[in-house]
């Protein structure tokens, strides 16, 4: 008898709180930054394409939903031919995220992609690519890496001596 | 080979004394680091990577640290690997090595399946603690098949050692001094090696990639892959070709340890690129008449046409195709009758063939297995360019010819697997390698003795050699005293080595050469049992279709000619390669009906008004016969796209509309396969060259896929996001799929090697009963000819008459790893590898003729190339290079006239 006055007096209470229910779409809740949403690839400091196409993001997603295909410019520097997320399958682990070694493929606050359509939720690299670095405004792979490209030379790079003279007899 | 039992962190273990204890460790499954040391190339201790814990007794508890490489295994050792300064040791060891390693593992095609990543993993090493730059290097244009990525190194000399070692190459070398050695040419260049391709595969790090595999670049983990044989000779080496997407990506090695081992040649690695050729024929064409072009057709119109053409009571031949599979020559066989089949090559070759495949049946020699050949230590080579016809034979060569030098190792008690120690002891001591052939050849350097001449004098000298060995051979007269002399020392060599080997083939086109091999052969086999021989053959299955076949091209274009026959089918095969082109243009516009089943648009299919689009190598499953008489399955690798389908599918669908052939009842491929063995008593072992279709382990087909392949959900996204159900394969044992069974499967069925942990080739450790030696359940394959070692040879008599000396040549095909193979001449990279059409001279004889270097000349009435003067040609001698594309036939026996073109 008792608990059940009680619990009337605490739903009367509440009538009193102020309301949680947040009125979406009219209203839009803050999203953490660090947010699982909406896949994006971003672009180095330079501007230039960061995705290298390692194919790590490919396989280590648990659905098997990120495809694409490596190609290489006249300089040397790799990046997707195509690039395909289909987010009708995409359950946004993060994992791609995790394992992109070059920060290229980030997942954003963005969650508000429903279509009527399946084929629609398909996003090609056109889709995906951002105009800007994303969360990580400074990094830049080829500037750690050994490789050359376009702009820099091999012993170029950060951390990197200059390239090894093979004839010389100096010690 | 004594035992010696050995323990390992306390459990004993037996295993064979004297050989290092790396192999020893890694054969019983342990999983000891290393990075200079190869199975093939053995210990040289460079890298100090595979160190392991020595202990002097049972009372000894602290032990010092050794070397697993550079150690011999002996009785009553007492190892650790497990101790921890031993791994403390190794994973610091690693730690220097990776000082200079770059950060690019994302962008290095050696990435998920890189050796350097695998061990580094291994020993824990995970967080670089120096604070130093890291040393660069400049890169080198190597070519295009390697691409050089200097950075990666870290020098364990694998590289040179393979290069220079054991392919006899010259100009990969290793330069500089201290922390900044260079492996790399003097300077930017080709790499001429033929074998350079493999250096993708010795490297344990991604200094050397594949370049062709960067214009389609996928990691291991998404390929799809099925156990294959090359197609670009006739060794039938074991490869590994890997798809995705619909496009052929690579070609790795697939070891065997009784063909082709650890390695391949460029032609084989880099041919592949035939398979995604814009010349490809994806779908039926068909033309309406003659100087039309060709319309295509869907797939049930072609199906119906090809059956009517058939069925219009008209006179079929068909010409079969060496390389194609034995299951798609039979079905032609079968569809238009034994009598009217035709092996598609031409006469001469299919007799010369034919003539080769007697004396291994007959014996009592034996053919040696290829992978044998390195184990022999005197080899005759007899006639045939072996370097350009078949490369990994040449290879194996090089080894064999180490082993009598190696007795000086052997005297010293040096272990053969000390690579440098035994290398040194032996020097630069050539071992007893004599060549007889028509010019000068890549592996002249390494032969003691060189002898140049006609293929009439190799095979006049062949005899003479054949004599000395047995007197009941026969003797040749008129010899002069130098030749006597030269076959004198060959016979001695022969007659005291343990295990020589005699090989020969077709490629002078002179049928006296193989027998004289053949004399040669039965003359050693009179004294030593161990005496064996091989011949090679021209292409992929050529000793296959000379099983099935009587007759052969020229055959059938008389039987055209005469008004026997008025509709042609032909299987996989370009006439124009095989006979006078004049000769088959006029043939095939006599014909009423020319219908081709074939994957790529040459000159015969120009001419045909029906063409099927068959399956190559990669989209098919078939047997291949290889030079040795090893019959080999290969397995399609993934499914085409379009109206492609196997040779044998398009025959017997035509048979089943006619409903008159037992055709109809071939459901399965293995129902071919039982007809075939049905028909040829000898090619019986094919059924049991691999598994049947309906082979499951645990009720499981093998997964084509790996476990971790990816994209599976958006891969096929563009066109459907309902993913499509895998294509069935009821002729094989394997799935389209990554599902399937997850153990190791027979070794036939080995789609690719993996072992948890062992992401590199270098998990092939782990399928093998012993490391370096056979595959775990044998090597795949089953010989189809199985010599009459009790019988006599009966000699062979026939010794070829001098020709009166006289101003015209004779000519001699020369063959060209690069250029001299039809299907491989479609890939880019060898292409570019090509000579242009030349005519070859020695200078004294181009003098005489009034020619000089660049000179158009003619020969024959028929064949036209500028002059190219070549020293290492004998005089008397015009070399012609042979199947270069556009060139038509080669010109083979009797003599020639050469002119010079004044246009």
């Amino acid at each position: 008898m008792l608990s059940i006055l009680k619990t009337l007096w605490l739903i009367l209470l509440h009538t009193f709180r102020r309301r949680e229910t947040v009125l979406y779409p009219e209203e839009k809740r803050r999203i953490p930054p660090r947010w699982r949403g909406r896949i994006i690839l971003s672009r180095s400091p330079d501007g230039k394409e960061r995705c290298v196409a390692c194919y790590l993001c490919s396989v280590a997603c648990p659905v098997s939903c990120i495809s694409l295909q490596a190609a290489e410019d006249e300089y040397g520097r790799r990046y997707p031919e195509f690039f395909r997320i289909n987010f009708s399958r995409c359950i946004f682990c993060g994992f791609c995220e995790e394992a992109c070694p070059t920060l290229a493929i980030q997942l954003t606050t963005d969650f508000e992609m429903s279509e009527y359509v399946r084929m629609n939720l398909v996003y090609e690299k056109e889709d995906l690519l951002i105009d800007g670095p994303g969360k990580y405004p400074d990094y830049d792979f080829y500037r750690i890496s050994g490789l050359a490209v376009k702009g820099k030379g091999k012993g170029e790079g950060d951390e990197e001596l200059p390239p090894v003279d093979v004839r010389t007899l100096m010690p | 080979m004594t035992t010696a039992s050995i323990h390992i962190d306390g459990n004993a273990y037996s295993v064979t004394a004297g050989q290092s204890l790396l192999r020893a460790c890694l054969s019983l499954g342990f999983n000891v680091p290393y990075f200079c040391w190869h199975p093939a190339l053995e210990s040289v201790g460079a890298c100090r990577q595979c160190a392991v814990k020595l202990y002097r007794d049972e009372k000894d508890t602290r032990g010092r640290i050794a070397m697993s490489c550079m150690t011999p295994v002996t009785d009553g050792m007492i190892v650790s690997i497990e101790d921890p300064d031993v791994r403390k040791f190794r994973a610091r060891n690693i730690e220097w090595l990776m000082l200079n390693h770059p950060h690019d593992c994302p962008v290095c095609d050696e990435g998920g399946e890189c050796h350097l990543q695998d061990m580094t993993v291994m020993t824990g090493h995970t967080y670089r603690r120096t604070r130093f730059r890291k040393r660069t290097y400049r890169n080198q244009d190597l070519g295009p098949f390697v691409n050089h990525e200097m950075n990666r190194c870290i020098q364990c000399y694998r590289c040179v050692r393979f290069y220079r070692d054991y392919a006899h190459g010259r100009d990969l070398d290793v330069f500089g001094i201290h922390d900044s050695v260079y492996f790399g040419r003097h300077e930017d260049g080709v790499l001429q090696n033929i074998f350079a391709g493999n250096l993708v595969e010795i490297c344990p790090t991604g200094v050397f990639t594949d370049k062709t595999g960067k214009r389609h670049f996928v990691r291991k983990w998404d390929l799809q892959t099925a156990p294959s044989v090359c197609v670009h000779c006739g060794l039938g080496c074991n490869i590994i070709p890997g798809e995705r997407g619909g496009e052929l990506r690579r070609i790795r090695n697939r070891f065997n340890g009784s063909v082709n081992g650890y390695f391949l040649c460029d032609r084989g690695r880099y041919g592949y690129e035939f398979v995604n050729s814009p010349s490809r024929v994806r779908q039926p064409l068909r033309r309406d008449g003659r100087g039309e072009h060709h319309k295509p057709l869907r797939s049930e119109e072609a199906r119906a046409l090809f059956a009517d053409i058939l069925s219009r009571k008209g006179r079929v031949v068909g010409v079969g195709s060496p390389r194609a599979s034995l299951e798609a020559n039979f079905a032609l066989r079968a569809l238009v009758g034994p009598e009217h089949f035709f092996a598609g090559m031409a006469d001469t070759e299919l007799a010369l063939i034919q003539r080769q495949i007697d004396i291994m049946k007959i014996g009592p020699v034996p053919a040696i297995p290829l992978g044998k050949v390195a184990t022999c230590d005197a080899v005759l080579v007899l006639g045939e360019d072996v370097t350009n016809t078949a490369p990994i034979l040449a290879l194996n060569i090089l080894q064999a010819c180490r082993n009598a030098p190696m007795a000086r190792a052997d005297a010293l008690h040096i272990p053969r697997w000390e690579d440098r120690a035994a290398r040194e002891a032996a020097q630069q001591v050539k071992g007893p390698f004599f060549l007889i052939t028509a010019h000068d050849t890549w592996l002249d350097e390494s032969a003691e003795l060189v002898f140049k001449g006609t293929p009439d004098d190799i095979a006049r000298l062949g005899f003479v050699v054949a004599h000395f060995l047995d007197e009941d051979c026969p003797s040749v007269a008129g010899m002069d005293g130098d030749r006597t002399d030269i076959a004198r020392t060959i016979a001695r060599s022969l007659g005291q080595a343990r295990d020589p080997l005699i090989i020969s083939g077709p490629g002078t086109g002179s049928g006296y050469v193989i027998d004289a091999a053949a004399n040669i052969a039965w003359a050693l086999r009179k004294n030593n049992r161990n005496a064996r021989l091989s011949f090679t053959v021209p292409e992929c299955n050529s000793l296959g279709l000379a099983f099935m076949a009587s007759q052969a091209v020229d055959s059938a274009l008389a039987a055209v000619e005469r008004g026997a026959a008025d509709t042609l089918v032909i299987l996989e095969n370009d006439l124009f390669r095989r006979t006078d082109k004049d000769r088959i243009i006029a043939c095939l516009n006599a014909c009423k009906h020319v219908v081709l089943l074939d994957h790529l648009m040459h000159g015969t299919a120009s001419l045909a008004d029906l063409v099927l689009p068959v399956g190559t190598f990669a989209e098919t499953t078939g047997t291949l016969v290889s030079s040795e008489g090893r019959a080999q399955r290969f397995f399609q690798v993934y499914a085409p796209q379009g109206d492609i389908r196997p040779s044998w599918q398009w025959m017997r669908d035509a048979m089943t509309v006619r409903g008159t052939l037992r055709g109809a009842s071939w459901r399965y491929l293995d129902d071919i396969i039982a007809a075939i063995a049905g028909e040829f008593p000898e090619l019986q072992p094919v059924i049991d060259s691999a598994p049947p279709g309906a082979f499951r382990i645990k009720g499981l087909k093998v997964p084509r896929e790996t476990h971790r392949v990816s994209g599976r959900t958006s891969i096929h996204a563009d066109t459907t996001v309902h993913e499509p159900k895998p294509p069935d394969d009821p002729d094989s044992p394997f799935a389209f799929s990554m599902e399937g069974y997850g153990g190791k499967p027979p070794s036939s069925l080995i789609p690719r090697f993996w072992a948890p942990r062992w992401n590199s080739v270098q998990a092939l450790n782990k399928f093998q009963s012993e490391v370096g030696s056979d595959l775990v359940g044998g090597d795949p394959g089953c010989m189809v000819i199985e010599p009459n070692t009790g019988e006599e040879p009966v000699y062979r008599q026939s010794i070829p008459e001098v020709l009166a000396p006289s101003g015209s040549l004779v000519p001699v095909p020369l063959y060209h790893i690069f250029g001299s193979e039809e299907l491989s001449m479609f890939s880019s990279s060898v292409a570019g590898r090509a000579p242009c059409p030349y005519v070859a001279l020695n200078p004294r004889d181009a003098s005489r003729l009034g020619l000089s270097n660049g000179d158009e000349v003619e020969i024959a009435g028929r064949w036209r190339g500028p002059v190219v003067l070549r020293a290492g040609l004998p005089e008397g001698i015009v070399g012609v290079p042979s199947g270069l594309p556009g060139t038509g036939a080669g010109i083979t026996g009797g003599r020639v006239d050469v002119t010079k073109v004044t246009s």
